[in-house]
């Protein structure tokens, strides 16, 4: 293996080796000094993310079943963007005596699922594909479980972990599918033989419920709210934010790059998928009171939202879609982070139970706003941005209609948006949520996502560079 | 720098001051400085407008400059002013510097309140200055987020819903506005494969007619949503009877002529051909607004029910105006923008200081309050007048240009659609009228109002800021008219020559 090979796996490279890192390092700390893990994980981490960020030129690896591309390293970077602000957010709950005893494991459990997501985006044939897929989820289980002495929590791994292997299942059959129609499993040779025929775009329909299932999309959404209630704040965000983020990148590669002529056919499958998406979503979320079910439903419409730019299938198409999940990243993480932090400081994560929240805790109103009015698409921040861009994907391809389905269907999101802000702002509350003061970490990454909320849109440069790999990597 | 960027930039200032004020009367100085200063701003702009362009050649665009912003989809921050962006600045100016005044003892969380009217305010400004159509989309809602908590927080009666309803049908009619917009940019024909979002660029170009048959609506009805279009108005006497003083001045003297100045800059300019096509069905719709509103305001009994209905009434007239596509119903519609505007300014703030004092807004309830503060009581008829359309004030000059137009049009559909317009002024008369005598002549009817004070001198100084610049419109109209007539000459070539 020669230097340029390793620049090229250097995210899977070094995630492995500062995951491997941290799991030998924990076997020597005692056991009363665990929670020093916290501190060594987040620089080890911060490392990672920072050397992602050192520009390379892109290649090929094994034959061609590995591709990097100025792109895919970018959608790494954001997925290791979200990863370490959520573990800056995650240090309160980990410090917490019950969970002294297994810090190391989440850190170590989110990097070998990333290393997972990292393959998946580079993936150049549908079997290595398939790999990162099955190394993403199966930790995720796990994580979704970290609470396992309540039952909701160990609930929502067992309910992630069967459905997740079901839906592989229902995705490889799809696989087979397509290597039957075309005798090759590599995306090249694929995407040169891919025709409307039957077997080709049945195989396409499995593997997009594989899929849908990662994005939750409707109608494969139903393990979301469950799940994301079950889990430990911080999981949820990782599985609305990196396991949706990763999701979604790989959809629009390989649907831009594999399955690029039968964009006919699968246009109209989404058409009809983004209008039960965002509108399902929507309807449920209306009626939630426990937050982290509402941001769930709120992230089943957003995601929505995302495949409108995947219509546009054009390099406005891949742009929109990767601009609107930086910016998600930052939405959702603020607004995760402000619900955790409650939730640490005071055990309260309904939505009635955040009245009057602005009296005794204003930053963190102020952050929870900007998080929903940008998840809601309002300007000047950065939602606006990211939906405006998907929506003139959609219209690039002439889809007007639904674009105004999809904007009228923002208005109804704002409605629910607006019931959060106006428990906070609005709403007298005799007993609120006393004031405390959050931890410096958490302070740090809600620092971090409140200035990309306002900066993101604006910076039309980010846009533009994103622009320029979209066209490195489709042309 | 571009002197129309200082239209942003001074407000954000002002905010950013007031972050770092510690009581109430610091923040209210500085929430008036900085809106003197706006106010200073646009008086010269005027005054620069009028002193370098004479009748003939009005309508140049000045302090034109424009940024690339987003090369791929050739977004442009691009501000420009013509003629009849100015008077709107103006305007906008004007009742924002009244507003901030009559907020002067607004002690329940002052500063976040000077805040968001202040970023109110900036989104107005902004959606003025910028001709390319992705920034005014963007200014356009940046009052969303202000304009809710403005109400919820600061307002009267049922506020949360109904600030809940004018923040959703607002968006909803924003969100047809993001359709039209996206079509008409895709309609547009491409240089060095772009596209563009530029209006005056897009204004050289036909639509395609099909197109132009989808999205014409669209955009009609999203920016109708915001200037009261029937059956869209819903939103209007509630919002404005929930809010604080301050926002129902500047929602519906400023806000709702958004709407209408979208209608007329987006959906009438850029798309003539279904204008002249489609314009019976939404002649109708205005029609029913201006004829339904007044009977509204009939009906009531709040004051600022009455007030939102009859503003229902009148901004349906500047729509119907609009619609006449001729010179001279759009030199009236465009008038009445800003006559209304400064008109129903002035009965907000009033309604306000009388509900101050007497802690009820039902006319059954006053009488005879002429007497007790006459000052406040003048002002109210004065206000009237206006709204009555008497010659003298500023609403007679736009409403006879209007009706002028109209009756240039010499079909019946056009001429009974006119008469039912018109005689929406007697209904008007009728409210005024009967609600004057009411409240403020008579007799006393409750003790308790004998002890009442007049207007302070920050009351004073909002009204008569109000009432001059009425006065000044309706006296002597000629600095106005050409302005807007000088700028419109372009404009009409467009909608005219098809």
């Amino acid at each position: 293996m020669d230097l340029h090979s390793i620049i090229l796996l250097r995210h899977e490279l070094l995630l492995t080796i500062a995951a491997i890192g941290v799991l030998f390092a924990d076997l020597f700390v005692p056991e009363d000094r665990k929670k020093s893990m916290i501190t060594v994980s987040l620089v080890v981490f911060t490392i990672v993310t920072l050397v992602g960020f050192i520009p390379a030129n892109g290649g090929t690896l094994f034959g061609g079943s590995f591709q990097s591309t100025r792109m895919t390293d970018f959608m790494k970077d954001i997925l290791n963007l979200a990863v370490l602000l959520i573990f800056l957010q995650s240090t309160g709950y980990l410090s917490k005596p019950e969970n002294s005893w297994k810090v190391s494991e989440f850190f170590v459990l989110i990097m070998f699922t990333l290393i997972g997501m990292d393959f998946m985006i580079s993936a150049g044939d549908f079997v290595i594909f398939y790999i990162g897929l099955e190394t993403a989820s199966i930790p995720v289980a796990g994580l979704a479980a970290y609470d396992r002495m309540k039952s909701k929590s160990a609930e929502a791994g067992v309910k992630l972990i069967l459905l997740s292997a079901m839906s592989s299942g229902v995705m490889l059959f799809g696989l087979s599918l397509i290597y039957a129609a075309t005798g090759s499993i590599y995306f090249s040779d694929i995407a040169l033989q891919v025709k409307t025929t039957p077997l080709i775009v049945l195989g396409f329909i499995f593997f997009l419920s594989g899929l849908g299932f990662k994005l939750s999309i409707v109608p494969f959404h139903l393990w979301t709210a469950d799940v994301y209630e079950g889990a430990p704040i911080n999981i949820t965000a990782f599985l609305s934010v990196v396991s949706k983020g990763a999701a979604a990148f790989i959809l629009v590669i390989i649907l831009f790059s594999v399955f690029k002529n039968i964009s006919q056919s699968w246009e109209w499958i989404l058409y009809a998928l983004v209008i039960v998406t965002i509108t399902i979503g929507n309807l449920f979320a209306l009626r939630q009171d426990n937050i982290k079910r509402f941001l769930a439903f709120s992230s089943i419409t957003q995601v929505g939202f995302l495949l409108l730019g995947v219509m546009g299938n054009n390099d406005i198409g891949m742009t929109s879609v990767v601009y609107f999940m930086l910016i998600y990243v930052f939405t959702n993480l603020a607004a995760f982070g402000v619900v955790e932090a409650i939730y640490n400081a005071s055990g309260v994560e309904t939505i009635s139970g955040y009245r009057g929240l602005y009296k005794t805790n204003p930053l963190l109103s102020l952050v929870m706003m900007l998080a929903l009015f940008s998840l809601a698409g309002i300007p000047p921040l950065a939602g606006f941005f990211g939906k405006f861009f998907l929506f003139t994907s959609a219209a690039s391809q002439g889809f007007y209609i639904l674009v105004v389905i999809a904007a009228l269907n923002a208005t109804i999101s704002l409605y629910y948006y607006l019931k959060v802000v106006k428990a906070m702002f609005i709403d007298p509350n005799d007993e609120p949520v006393e004031k405390f003061r959050s931890t410096w970490p958490m302070r740090i990454s809600l620092f971090i996502t409140a200035i990309g909320i306002i900066y993101v849109g604006f910076a039309s440069n980010i846009f533009e560079f994103i622009v320029s790999l979209a066209k490195d990597l489709l042309h | 720098m571009n002197i129309l960027n200082l239209f942003i930039i001074v407000p954000l200032l002002t905010v950013v001051v007031i972050l770092f004020s510690k009581s109430i009367k610091t923040t209210r100085v500085i929430a008036a400085i900085g809106m003197t200063i706006q106010l200073l701003l646009a008086s010269w702009l005027m005054y620069y407008y009028l002193s370098h362009f004479g009748v003939n050649d009005l309508h140049k665009m000045i302090f034109v400059s424009d940024k690339v912003w987003f090369p791929t989809l050739n977004i442009h921050y691009a501000v420009g002013v013509d003629g009849i962006a100015v008077a709107m600045i103006l305007l906008t100016a004007i009742v924002i510097f009244a507003g901030v005044f009559v907020s002067w003892t607004m002690e329940n969380l002052h500063r976040e309140f000077f805040i968001s009217l202040i970023i109110l305010a900036t989104g107005v400004f902004g959606f003025f200055i910028s001709y390319d159509l992705f920034t005014m989309l963007l200014y356009y809602e940046l009052a969303v987020i202000p304009m809710y908590l403005l109400i919820g927080i600061w307002g009267s009666g049922p506020k949360e819903a109904h600030a809940m309803k004018l923040t959703l049908m607002l968006m909803a009619g924003s969100a047809l506005i993001i359709a039209g917009l996206l079509g008409i940019y895709f309609n547009t024909p491409t240089i060095d494969g772009h596209h563009t979002f530029n209006m005056y660029e897009i204004a050289r170009y036909k639509i395609p007619l099909k197109a132009q048959r989808l999205f014409f609506p669209l955009t009609f009805v999203g920016f109708g949503v915001l200037g009261a279009l029937f059956p869209f108005h819903t939103w209007s006497p509630d919002g404005h009877a929930s809010a604080p003083t301050a926002v129902s001045m500047l929602h519906a003297g400023v806000l709702m002529k958004l709407g209408t100045y979208g209608v007329f800059r987006v959906a009438i300019f850029l798309m003539p051909e279904a204008a002249h096509e489609m314009g019976w069905f939404f002649i109708i719709l205005t029609a029913t607004s201006v004829i339904y509103g007044a009977f509204g305001a009939i009906m009531q009994k709040d004051l600022k029910y009455i007030n939102a209905y009859s503003s229902v009434s009148h901004v349906g007239m500047i729509t119907f105006g609009l619609l006449m596509m001729n010179a001279t119903a759009i030199d009236g519609a465009i008038l009445q923008m800003i006559s209304h505007g400064i008109m129903t300014a002035l009965f907000f703030a009033l309604i306000g200081m009388i509900y101050g004092r007497t802690h009820t807004r039902n006319v059954y309830e006053m009488g005879g309050l002429l007497r007790v503060i006459p000052f406040l009581g003048t002002m109210y008829v004065l206000a009237g007048f206006a709204s009555l359309g008497l010659p003298g004030f500023s609403g007679f000059v736009a409403e006879l240009n209007i009706f002028a137009g109209a009756f240039m049009h010499h079909d019946l559909f056009h001429r009974v659609a006119t008469i039912i317009v018109i005689s929406s002024i007697v209904v008007t008369a009728v409210y005024i009228l009967r609600f004057v005598g009411i409240m403020l002549m008579g007799p006393i009817k409750n003790e308790e109002h004998l002890k009442l004070k007049d207007a302070t001198w920050y009351e004073k100084l909002s009204t008569i800021t109000l009432v001059v610049s009425m006065l000044g419109i309706g006296l002597y109209p000629v600095w106005l008219t050409n302005t807007i007539l000088g700028s419109l000459k372009p404009i009409m070539l467009k909608i005219l020559g098809g």
